[in-house]
């Protein structure tokens, strides 16, 4: 097909959104139960908030600041080739899918349904017929892609790696599964309906196959933290919320300062870019369950109900780690898990997370298996996640660490954003 | 053996392609259908039979879609979601006799309509194509070739098992089937012979049956190391192999039913090879595994003239993912053609060969489309 706009566009699966919608709710206006509150005219179809597209192009990519959405499906892959063309072409692909996928399109030039009827379709069909949802796919390198295990360069890659792309250090009490860990790419891809996620994800691997393959993947609900002051704080499985002092993408200076790589920090290719630390953290759920509220909300720092601080105020209120109750010891626990995440006892670091909660059924004993899929996004890893994580980690640490293990790690190197041409990852083979 | 649905719904007389490669040459040339938010102009409403491309251009502001209708406004293509500004193709096959061609803007309402005549000839036939009838009878050689051997091998295993020799029946099982997993889309053909020579004993309790054919002579040999009753099971599986190998004969696969098989092949790699499941008592499967291959490789061989021809980047695409899958494979080879057993294989090496199977599968998935496009 001669025109880039074909390739671009695909096919819509937003159908009749508006149009639908309109009819639906109009129903109902007029009605008898609905004198004085409500007008005769009938009101103009609410529009689906999932409807509208989070935009695919910009300097940075989409799904760091991008108000949280529900849902979340991450899959971490490994090259299987090692040319370096198929690792260009692989990216080259996956962009031009995302840019489909994520304003609402199928993959391909002619989708799910619209193809030889003697061809597997190029788009897998899921997500046919379902609103864009949000849907934002971020990807992210990690340090195995540009070297291997003896450090040699893979894919041409000499002088790409960067500095603060190391392996994260070992935590006191993690209990790291390697098939859970790392990865040469990864992909976040979230949205406000399941099914779109899973379906971008699929599409992704599929399109992987013979160039690269799957090493895990996992699906989180229940956005824990919020990215946007226009969010209420979500809860963890520990029923507690989780984000309040998160970094909101409203705040400008905290976003500039702790996640969009600079110029100065470089590489060159990485600016404007950012790092994802993922941690899988299973939770000891039934052992919390039976632990008093006092117990919980001593633990965390927090009041289960409002969220604020022991030392009083509401959720948003400043956190006063010197109050002393009538005993004279800290009304905040010097273990509790608020202090010790705090930027006051962490050289100032902050993080913007974006962590997932996660149920993978229950374990065989009745238990559940589920947990927190941690993610958080920061300009250089040693001075943010791994200096906050050295204080809670350990027995001897946040109290928390009773009741929680990290079982899954990593971390990527996710590139700038991309314009209506480029891919993701171009100025790594400049 | 594995399910029977890919071959079944591949009794094509005449083609009805709904879209095509970027060039569909078959085309009534360069139809275009410029649309705006109230108008719908088709550049040309004579058509010859066959299949036509209608570039489709949104010039208005509204998303519209386009129909192709035959009377009673049945649907013969269509085109959803052009969007302000964009051009979508729609590839249709229309017989001979009158249509209407429909805008939507909007996407709403009856559409604006037009009327399209289409004369001539109906579409070319695929079992026309020259190109294809020698591409079958090619793989109809290969499966000569491979039938005599199997036939020849299976007699020497039934004879091994009924003289109640375990160590050469054991040697004998992987070597006699390596001829019949090469050339199972022909024994899938036949459903009901399939599952008596190749069926597993899960299966064969599930459908109430006695447990019949290789893999029950299998068990017996590997789980109770003897032959014992096995005389009449021995002579019924030469029996069946024989019946499926004749009627193989009387009903030659066409072109389309080969590209099918070349990746139904590999689809039984992906199941049932890769999980270790189908020679559950010998591990023997890397034989069978390397014998699905070479029946795939060879399904691709016979085809290689029209592929060449419609899509040489695809064949470049194949040689390159089957060589990758065959280096491999090598390594658990050993210099008496003994393959490693399947056992013994760590979750690191299958998770290998799942890849590269994965990574052949992608592109082999496309050749029928290919093959149907060449008429
Ligand atoms: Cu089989």
């Amino acid at each position: 097909m001669s025109e880039q706009n074909e390739i671009t566009s695909g096919l819509s699966r937003r159908k009749l959104i508006g149009a639908a919608g309109i009819g639906a709710l109009a129903v109902g206006a007029g009605g008898g139960y609905a004198v004085g509150r409500q007008s005769d005219e009938p009101t103009a179809g609410v529009p689906d908030p999932d409807a509208k597209p989070v935009p695919f192009e910009g300097a940075h990519q989409a799904g760091i600041v991008t108000p949280a959405q529900d849902r979340l499906y991450f899959v971490t892959l490994d090259m299987t080739s090692e040319e370096r063309v198929d690792l260009i072409s692989l990216l080259k692909d996956w962009t031009e899918a995302s840019r489909q996928m994520t304003q609402g399109n199928d993959v391909g030039k002619f989708g799910a349904v619209s193809g030889s009827p003697f061809a597997p379709p190029e788009d897998t069909g899921e997500a046919l017929g379902l609103p864009p949802s949000g849907l934002t796919i971020t990807v992210g390198f990690g340090r195995s892609l540009f070297v291997d295990a003896k450090g040699k360069a893979r894919f041409g890659l000499e002088g790409k790696l960067p500095e603060r792309l190391k392996d994260l250090p070992a935590f006191s009490g993690d209990d790291l599964d390697p098939a859970l860990c790392d990865g040469d790419l990864a992909i976040q891809a979230c949205a406000n309906d399941p099914q779109v996620a899973v379906h971008a994800v699929r599409n992704l691997v599929r399109i992987a196959f013979g160039r690269a393959s799957v090493r895990y993947s996992q699906m989180g609900f229940g956005r824990t933290s919020s990215t946007s002051s226009a969010q209420v704080t979500a809860r963890n499985m520990l029923g507690f919320k989780d984000g309040t002092a998160n970094i909101k993408v409203e705040d400008n200076k905290d976003v500039e300062d702790f996640v969009w790589v600079p110029k100065e920090d470089g590489p060159d290719w990485l600016v404007g870019g950012s790092y994802l630390v993922s941690r899988k953290i299973n939770m000891r759920i039934e052992i919390w369950d039976r632990e008093p509220l006092e117990g919980q909300e001593n633990i965390i720092g927090r009041a289960k109900g409002s969220g604020g601080p022991l030392s009083g105020g509401d959720e948003f209120a400043k956190i006063d780690f010197k109050k002393k109750n009538d005993r004279g010891a800290p009304v905040i626990d010097m273990k509790s898990h608020v202090r010790l995440a705090h930027p006051d006892f962490n050289k100032g670091a902050k993080l913007l997370r974006r962590g997932y909660n996660f149920v993978d059924g229950s374990d065989g004993l009745g238990q559940l298996s589920a947990g927190l899929f941690f993610i958080a996004y920061q300009r250089d890893p040693e001075k943010q996640f791994v200096q906050v994580q050295h204080s809670l980690a350990g027995s001897q640490n946040d109290l928390l660490n009773e009741y929680i293990v990290h079982v899954g790690s990593g971390l990527f190197a996710c590139p700038p954003g991309v314009g209506r041409k480029g891919y993701w990852g171009e100025g790594l083979f400049a | 053996m594995k399910p029977l649905a890919t071959l079944s719904v591949l009794t094509i007389a005449a083609l009805s392609l709904t879209a095509c490669a970027d060039d569909p040459k078959s085309s009534s040339g360069g139809l275009t259908v410029s649309a705006s938010d109230s108008t719908c102009e088709v550049s040309k409403t004579d058509l010859k039979a066959g299949p036509s491309t209608f570039k489709v251009t949104n010039k208005g502001s509204k998303v519209t879609e386009f129909y192709v209708y035959a009377d009673g406004d049945r649907i013969m293509g269509e085109v959803e979601n052009v969007g302000p500004g964009l051009t979508r193709n729609l590839v249709v096959d229309l017989p001979k006799g009158t249509y209407e061609g429909a805008c939507k803007p909007g996407m709403v309402g009856d559409g604006i309509r037009q009327k399209i005549t289409v004369t001539g000839e109906a579409a070319k036939k695929l079992s026309d194509s020259q190109q294809l009838k020698a591409a079958a009878t090619s793989y109809e050689r290969y499966v000569n070739s491979q039938t005599v051997a199997l036939i020849a091998k299976t007699e020497e295993f039934v004879t091994a098992v009924k003289e109640g020799d375990v160590t050469e029946a054991k040697r004998l099982y992987p070597i006699a089937r390596t001829y019949w997993e090469r050339i199972e889309p022909v024994a899938e053909k036949f459903g009901d012979l399939d599952p008596l020579t190749d069926g597993r004993e899960a299966d064969a309790k599930a459908e109430k049956r006695d447990f019949t054919g290789w893999h029950r002579i299998e068990k017996q040999l590997w789980v109770d190391n003897n032959t014992e009753g096995m005389a009449p099971y021995a002579d019924d599986l030469l029996a069946n192999v024989k019946k499926i190998v004749a009627l193989g004969k009387d009903a030659p696969l066409t072109a389309l039913e080969l590209a099918q098989g070349s990746k139904g092949l590999l689809d039984e790699v992906a199941t049932s090879k890769i999980t270790g499941e189908e020679d559950e008592f010998s591990h023997t499967d890397l034989w069978d595994f390397k014998a699905n291959i070479e029946g795939s490789e060879a399904a691709i061989a016979a085809l290689r003239p029209v592929l060449e021809k419609q899509d040489p980047a695809l064949v470049k695409e194949l040689d390159a993912k089957f060589k990758a899958l065959d280096d491999d494979l090598d390594q658990y080879q050993d210099d008496s053609g003994d393959w490693t057993f399947y056992d013994k294989l760590t979750k690191a090496q299958v998770k290998r060969l799942s890849d590269l199977v994965a990574a052949v599968s992608e592109p082999i998935s496309r050749v029928a489309a290919v093959v149907a496009e060449s008429a």
